[in-house]
């Protein structure tokens, strides 16, 4: 997260975990056909959506992330079969919990993308960030002593 | 203390051009514990691995860090290099900095700075890498087919050649599939029945082939090399080893009125059948729900009839357990009963049927003995039309989206077949396009138009309805822009081909993905075509997608190949990125077995020392059977103490991940 004078430029810091057989492959995917979007986007690697504890999130919320997204298979689609059943379910909770905690829905989001989905990875991540970047940067959870 | 090693990867210029590739490494030299950085053209070349190699030697590197294209490209690349100069493969992190960043990103300084970034991440995360061994695990080496069409035989007879024991398991109680129900097949008209039976006997012979017909999976365990299936073989009530296949008992039974599916229900069959004449095996089966005895108690003619002493009233169902390296899904399709199209009058008027019951109207050994008749009042129809892609290619919710591929090749067929049979049958096809992509398909469209005259007219038919004994088919000519309406003494529908009913069920009890449509998915739509993403299960045939019998024995070959390459081995690597309860924090919740989709989790009483008098406890504590897990770490989220993680992708590790991201 960088702020420079004009709110427009505002960089924001964003996490998304992708799981290796859909979304990963997805952003892959979008990578080879050149769709671009913004370099504030790291992704994490994960081998399911339902890897993903709660935890991370709060994590990278407390560390400063301003949007945190999390991709997974279709529903159906899993490659374990139910394990992005288990993330929705998950972050259902977890998102409300963190809106109701000052941590704004749009921040959060849980996206399908399936690995042939290279333009909805690209599109969704463009979108997202523009979400985040109007929201502006995230003061809430952030532990104080490890940033400046 | 860790010494880790970061190579930095032009990949030509597909990295470098938008990368600043000398500062990603400098940067990263100045990274906690790395002992050595550096940037080289072609990473993954020959002379690439060797400056990893060499590196990780000079410098006792004990983890890697890689900045270069997708982990799903060259990660066994790099763990194999790394192994090779003595290091544990699961030591390598790879940092995506040509799909995720070079490839997408403009600005060479924003590219830059988030190459650096993920860079970061990769080092931050393999310092808390362990090096993992991979577990092995025996091969049973038996493969089962599940489903007896064209596909599983085929597939079947090549794994049974190549010497490894094959059982395949049908539902209905013969095998051969809807290739034994087709009359003559595209594009060379050799009799189906003439290609197919032989094939059959074959497999029926076959010293390494065990057919369970009217069977059913019931139950599937275990994983790659070592599935434990549960076969249900349904009760015949017939005794396979008595019965001779005389077939007398079929021709004495008095319930003759039910309808007979392998003619799709265009004339009737006993209650007592055998499907057809070249069944394999050749052993017929009651329909209990037909059956005089069973209804009433009273009867018995079969039985009585039977001079081998084969029928047997009390048979029950039978369940068999066996062990199996390899299973392979070739459960075919069905073709949809178009009853939703109202306005195609196919549940009104008898005379518009489906193309599959077309072909046994065709068929010599059909209900008309390949007369061609129509179902009304058994007079042969002087003007027939043919409606090309009824359900596929639609938008609406009756509709399956995709094409069915083999429609306007068999439409082509059955026109030609109709026209050198009854040369004064006048012909009409609606189409939306004509796809006869493959070899001599278009040659042998080409000839119904222009050798026999068939009328092919571009557009969709709207409504089918009755007036003064004919079928009026009410449709569009796109080319002549206009509404035209056909008298037709017979209406032929190409519905859409839809995936068996079954298919979905097999799925769950195999982990098998599948598409929207309830195809099964293959591992990689081009690389690995016959392979499912599920390890050990393989595809054959319609079962994936539509196609006709040239591609199906081709793809059924193929799943035969990759059926025998696994069990030609004795023993197989496993994923060593498996879950892994900690003893000493697991409370026996229970809450990890719930979540795991492959039941790789159970528990054991065990002992552990406590401070007290008592000194030992006996708590209940989860453990994982690493050849069973997978990896996908549900269970570890839902672990209430923290107890469960995932080797690999431990809690860590991916927290280190969002630390070095969000610094
Ligand atoms: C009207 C029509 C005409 C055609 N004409 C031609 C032609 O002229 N030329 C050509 O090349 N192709 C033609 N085809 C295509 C051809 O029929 C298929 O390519 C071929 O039959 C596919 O074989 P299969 O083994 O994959 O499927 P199937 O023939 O459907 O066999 C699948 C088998 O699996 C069994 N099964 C299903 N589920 C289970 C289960 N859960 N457990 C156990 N068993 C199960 C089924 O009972 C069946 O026996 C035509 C298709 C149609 C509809
Ligand atoms: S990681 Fe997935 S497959 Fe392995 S034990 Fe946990 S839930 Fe089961
Ligand atoms: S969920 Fe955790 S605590 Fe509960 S049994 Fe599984 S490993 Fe043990
Ligand atoms: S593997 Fe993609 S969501 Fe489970």
């Amino acid at each position: 997260m960088q702020v420079n004078e004009s709110s427009k430029e505002f960089k924001p810091c964003i996490v998304a975990f992708c799981c290796n057989w859909c979304s990963y492959a997805g952003a892959d995917l979008a990578g080879s056909n050149r769709l671009s979007y913004p370099a504030d986007v790291k992704i994490i690697r994960v081998p399911c959506s339902c890897r993903v504890n709660p935890l991370f999130i709060l994590r990278a919320f407390q560390r400063g992330a301003d949007g945190v997204i999390l991709c997974g298979c279709h529903p159906g689609d899993c490659h374990y079969t139910t394990g992005n059943y288990y993330a929705r379910r998950r972050m259902t909770m977890l998102f409300s919990m963190l809106d109701y905690l000052g941590i704004e829905k749009e921040r959060t989001r849980v996206e399908w993308v399936s690995a042939a989905e290279g333009a909805k990875f690209a599109a969704t991540m463009n979108d997202f960030i523009s979400t985040v970047q109007s929201l502006g940067e995230n003061r809430k959870l952030r532990d104080l002593r490890c940033k400046e | 203390m860790h010494k880790i090693g970061v190579f930095v990867c032009w990949c030509g210029s597909n990295i470098a051009a938008t990368v600043d590739v000398k500062a990603v490494a400098e940067a990263a030299s100045k990274e906690p514990c790395v002992v050595y950085a550096t940037d080289y053209q072609y990473m993954c070349s020959e002379s690439g691995q060797n400056l990893i190699i060499d590196a990780i030697k000079e410098h006792n590197l004990t983890g890697v860090v890689i900045c270069s294209c997708s982990p799903r490209m060259h990660e066994t690349t790099f763990r194999k290099a790394a192994q090779k100069a003595g290091l544990n493969p699961y030591m390598v992190e790879i940092a995506n900095i040509r799909e995720q960043c070079s490839w997408i990103h403009k600005d060479m300084a924003e590219a830059t700075a988030k190459a650096i970034v993920l860079a970061r991440a990769a080092i931050a995360k393999v310092q808390l890498n362990k090096p993992l061994i991979a577990g092995e695990s025996e091969v049973t080496k038996r493969c089962l087919v599940i489903g007896g069409g064209i596909a599983g035989i085929q597939t079947a007879l090549d794994v049974a050649e190549a010497g490894f024991p094959v059982d395949i398991v049908e539902k209905k109680p013969t095998i051969g599939g809807k290739m034994a129900q087709l009359d003559k097949t595209f594009p060379t008209l050799d009799c189906a029945a003439c290609i197919l039976t032989p094939r059959m006997v074959e497999a029926g012979a076959h010293e390494n082939i065990t057919l369970h017909t009217y069977s059913e999976v019931e139950e599937v365990s275990g994983f790659v090399g070592n599935f434990t299936v549960k076969i249900r073989k349904k009760a015949r009530k017939v005794k396979m080893d008595l019965c001779t296949g005389c077939g007398l008992c079929t021709e004495k039974c008095p319930m003759k009125k039910q309808p007979n599916e392998f003619n799709m229900g265009l004339d009737k069959r006993g209650a007592i059948y055998i499907p057809f004449a070249q069944a394999v095996p050749k052993v017929p089966v009651i329909d209990v729900e037909a059956c005089l005895k069973f209804k009433t108690g009273k009867c018995g003619i079969c039985s009585k009839v039977c001079t081998a002493g084969a029928i047997d009233y009390e048979q029950q169902d039978e369940i068999i357990e066996q062990k199996y390296g390899a299973i392979v899904l070739a459960t075919g399709f069905d073709q949809i009963k178009p009853t939703k199209f109202g306005e195609l009058g196919y549940s009104q008027y008898p005379d518009v049927v489906t193309s599959l019951e077309y072909e046994r109207l065709m068929n010599a050994a059909g209900p008309t003995k390949g007369h061609l008749l129509r179902p009304s009042d058994g007079k042969p129809p002087k003007e027939i039309v043919f409606v090309q892609c009824v359900g596929s290619r639609g938008q609406s919710c009756r509709d399956k989206s995709y094409c069915s591929k083999v429609c306007c090749m068999y439409t082509a067929k059955h026109a030609i077949l109709t026209k050198d049979h009854y040369p004064d049958t006048n012909i009409h096809v609606f189409y939306i396009d004509e796809r006869t992509p493959g070899k001599n398909f278009d040659e042998f469209y080409r000839r119904a138009v222009e050798q026999y005259g068939v009328d092919y007219i571009k557009g969709q038919v709207g409504k089918v309805y009755e007036e003064n004994g004919k079928l009026m088919v009410q449709g569009s000519d796109l080319l002549a822009n206009e509404q035209i309406t056909l008298a037709a003494d017979m209406v032929v529908l190409a519905a859409a081909i839809e995936p068996d009913k079954t298919a979905r069920s097999l799925g769950t009890m195999l982990t098998a993905s599948m598409d929207t449509n309830d195809f099964f998915t293959e591992a990689h739509a081009k690389l690995r075509p016959v392979e499912s993403p599920t390890a050990g299960v393989f595809l054959s045939g319609m079962c994936q997608g539509p196609k006709d019998i040239p591609e199906t024995v081709s793809q059924a070959g193929a799943a035969a190949v990759k059926v025998i390459g696994l069990l030609t081995k004795d023993k197989l690597l496993g994923n060593p990125c498996v879950a892994h309860s900690d003893e000493m924090l697991c409370n026996g919740c229970s809450q990890c077995a719930r979540v795991c989709p492959y039941g790789a989790i159970t528990y054991v009483d065990k002992e552990f020392r406590v401070p007290g008098p008592k000194r030992v406890e006996t708590r209940r504590v989860a453990v994982v059977n690493e050849a069973v897990c997978q990896g996908c770490g549900a269970c570890t989220v839902t672990c209430p103490s923290t107890a469960m993680d995932l080797k690999g992708f431990s809690n860590r590790q991916i927290m280190s991940e969002v630390d070095a991201i969000c610094k």
